[in-house]
């Protein structure tokens, strides 16, 4: 099984350096939390490990080898959330979830499908475009997504955001049974989520 | 399923869901081409002369509108990075986004060129070799477009800039594809300028996609 | 030699600061001679009469214009290849000074043209393509200043700046082409074959030119990195 690993990462944003010299590790059923006051960092840390942001200096592990380099496997075996979920307002729920699992090359049925988006309360709304739902609710077509999808890492931008108390309990119970089968996740998050989280990786300071 | 059909299918759905915006580019297209007689006099021989060029303007300006709305409504909501992260290359879902983008936009241009063709008074074969132009320079329009949108993605005042970028690599596409329909028109062959527009489109299929996608790492870093 | 030694804002700054007098100097000393070359050596054109002279500005302005695209299009590519912040920087003080020379072009083109051809602007294939050339330009320079983000306005410049340099022949030659078809005017430089003082004239004006964008860079690079690097210890230091 492989660990992520993030050596002695640097970022600046204009101007500004963000953090330097980063480092943190996460094994199969480990998940990390990464915190810090608004504006810290926290995305953009995020965004380095994912491989959407080329860091200052630094480098991001997966597997021991070097995780955005060609041949490196860290984008099949990676799901990454960030703070737009990634619905199109015209097109249905189901047809959301649909794309983002055949984007992701996972292969699911339509039974499966339904009963995912029957999980995360939107069984009677998979039919509507997706502007006629909350944001809330096209949060929670990103959880019906991260129920389906096999990937064993997960990195997730703020993933409460916009989430009434049920669809917490709802993420908590996905995140555990996720560590539970052996993934690991790095999560930017204000909020105390439960489980507890096996490392804090404390931005801003 | 690959990049390239997943992006183009999905595409194409969008734009059905959304048929209004489609058929605005046609509609402007047509309305400019329209106006043109209006300012410059119904004479025949002129509307002949000046036609093609025309056609071939209005049909850049037409791009142009419709290009903004090929990336950046998936850069605000996300789809983008989503899109950007998945295991397949960025280039089969750019091509399959720029193809869709194409046959909802190019494609129907070259159609309702005939008809366009008819208020300017051209002759049949003009119109047919004005047509096959477009039907092989609209694609390049669509494939430069999109790199340069892609190199607008979220900047100030990113319309006009667009504008700005694409208009002069444009520029040679609208030589060589009015070019070849006046050419025709005054009895002279428009091979050349044809097999230098289907010379032009294999080039940029070939070197635009890989452009894009480097404009588009930069702008989601 | 290392290189990237060179590449590091505070050592080119301390060279580019020792180095421009010198350009400055020379570009003054190539252009008293060139003009001194061209307006007094020079003989009268049969043709064109006095008014001809003006290509000694004309033309190196043109060349510059097109050197100074390929110049940054090769900062970009490094900038971009190697990831170094003063490759973009280098590109970016280029671009004003490649603009200027456009303009100069077009301007001198049409103070040529009226004389000669009746018209201050003739759509000939080469004003077409220094035309094409400064909207060029333009985009560079709005481009890399459209984002909060400076280094996000390097690095989309930089590609636009490639995407260019490969246009800029097709563009040329797409130009050149509509011309023939048109049957626009070729445009002769002078009438009869070049006298050599003419030639010594404008390579003395291209020399000056070079010096000057040299100088002129070197000026605005360093202005560049004074405001880039503004929160660093050496700039604070100085």
């Amino acid at each position: 099984m492989s660990a992520l690993e993030a050596r002695g990462l640097a970022c600046a944003r204009g101007d500004v350096r963000l953090f330097r010299d980063v480092s943190f590790a996460a094994l199969p059923g480990e998940w990390i939390a990464l915190t810090g006051a608004n504006g810290s960092g926290k995305t953009t840390l995020l965004r380095c490990v994912a491989g959407l942001v080329r860091p200052e200096s630094g480098e991001v592990l997966w597997d021991g080898r070097p995780a955005h380099a060609s041949g490196s496997t860290l984008h099949e075996n990676a799901v990454f959330v960030g703070h737009a979920p990634g619905v199109k307002d015209d097109l249905t729920a189901a047809e959301n979830l649909r794309d983002a699992l055949a984007l992701r090359g996972v292969a699911c049925g339509e039974a499966a499908m339904d009963e995912a988006l029957g999980q995360v309360g939107l069984s009677t709304r998979r039919r509507l475009a997706a502007r006629r739902l909350s944001a809330g609710q096209r949060r929670r077509i990103g959880l019906a997504r991260l129920w389906l999808d096999p990937a064993p890492v997960w990195l997730l931008d703020e993933p409460l955001a916009a989430l009434d108390a049920e669809g917490e309990r709802l993420f908590s119970g996905m995140l555990e049974r996720h560590l539970a089968r052996g993934g690991l996740a790095v999560v930017a998050t204000h909020h105390a989520l439960a489980p507890a989280p096996d490392r804090e990786v404390r931005l801003g300071s | 399923m690959t990049g390239f059909r997943w992006a183009f299918a999905r595409d194409l759905r969008l734009a059905w869901r959304h048929p209004g915006e489609t058929f605005l580019v046609i509609v402007f297209f047509a309305i400019v081409a329209s106006l043109f007689p209006l300012g410059v006099g119904a004479e025949p021989q002129v509307l002949a002369r000046i036609g093609p060029g025309v056609i071939w303007v209005c049909a850049l300006l037409a791009a142009l509108l419709s290009l903004p709305s090929m990336l950046s409504s998936d850069y605000i909501d996300g789809s983008l990075e989503q899109m950007a992260l998945s295991p397949h290359p960025m280039a089969s879902w750019v091509t399959g986004k720029i193809a869709a983008h194409w046959s909802v936009t190019g494609l129907p241009l070259t159609l309702l060129s005939p008809l366009l063709g008819l208020e300017y008074g051209l002759e049949a074969d003009t119109q047919a070799v004005l047509a096959a132009g477009l039907l092989l320079g609209t694609p390049v329009l669509s494939l430069l477009g999109a790199a340069c949108s892609a190199l607008t993605l979220g900047a100030r005042g990113a319309g006009t800039l667009l504008a700005l970028l694409a208009l002069p690599l444009f520029v040679p596409v609208l030589i060589f594809g009015a070019g070849a329909a006046q050419a025709q028109a005054s009895g002279l062959s428009p091979q050349a300028a044809l097999s230098l527009l289907g010379a032009g489109l294999i080039f940029a299929g070939l070197a635009v996609p890989p452009a894009a996608c480097a404009a588009i790492r930069i702008a989601l870093d | 030699m290392n290189w990237f030694y060179f590449a590091s804002p505070p050592t080119f700054y301390r060279l580019a600061g020792t180095l421009m007098p010198f350009f400055f100097v020379l570009a003054a000393l190539l252009s008293a001679a060139g003009l001194y070359e061209g307006l007094w050596v020079a003989p009268t054109d049969a043709q064109q009469g006095e008014v001809y002279r003006v290509i000694f500005i004309h033309v190196p302005a043109a060349w510059m214009s097109m050197f100074l695209y390929f110049v940054m299009a090769c900062y970009s590519g490094l900038s971009l290849t190697f990831n170094t912040r003063l490759g973009a920087m280098m590109a970016r003080a280029v671009a004003p000074t490649g603009a200027l020379f456009t303009f100069i072009a077009l301007w001198t083109g049409a103070f040529w043209g009226r004389p000669t051809w009746g018209t201050y602007w003739a759509w000939d294939a080469r004003m077409v393509s220094e035309l094409v050339l400064l909207f060029l330009y333009f985009g560079y320079i709005a481009l890399a200043n459209a984002f909060e983000d400076p280094r996000r306005g390097d690095r989309a410049a930089s590609l636009l700046a490639l995407v260019g340099i490969v246009n800029l022949p097709i563009i040329y030659f797409s130009v050149q082409w509509w011309n023939t078809l048109h049957q626009g005017s070729t445009v002769k430089l002078t009438g009869s074959s070049m006298h050599v003082t003419m030639l010594t004239a404008m390579l003395l004006m291209t020399f000056a030119s070079w010096m000057y964008s040299i100088a002129a860079i070197l000026w605005r690079a360093r202005s560049i990195i004074l405001e880039r690097e503004r929160r660093t210890r050496w700039v604070r230091a100085l």
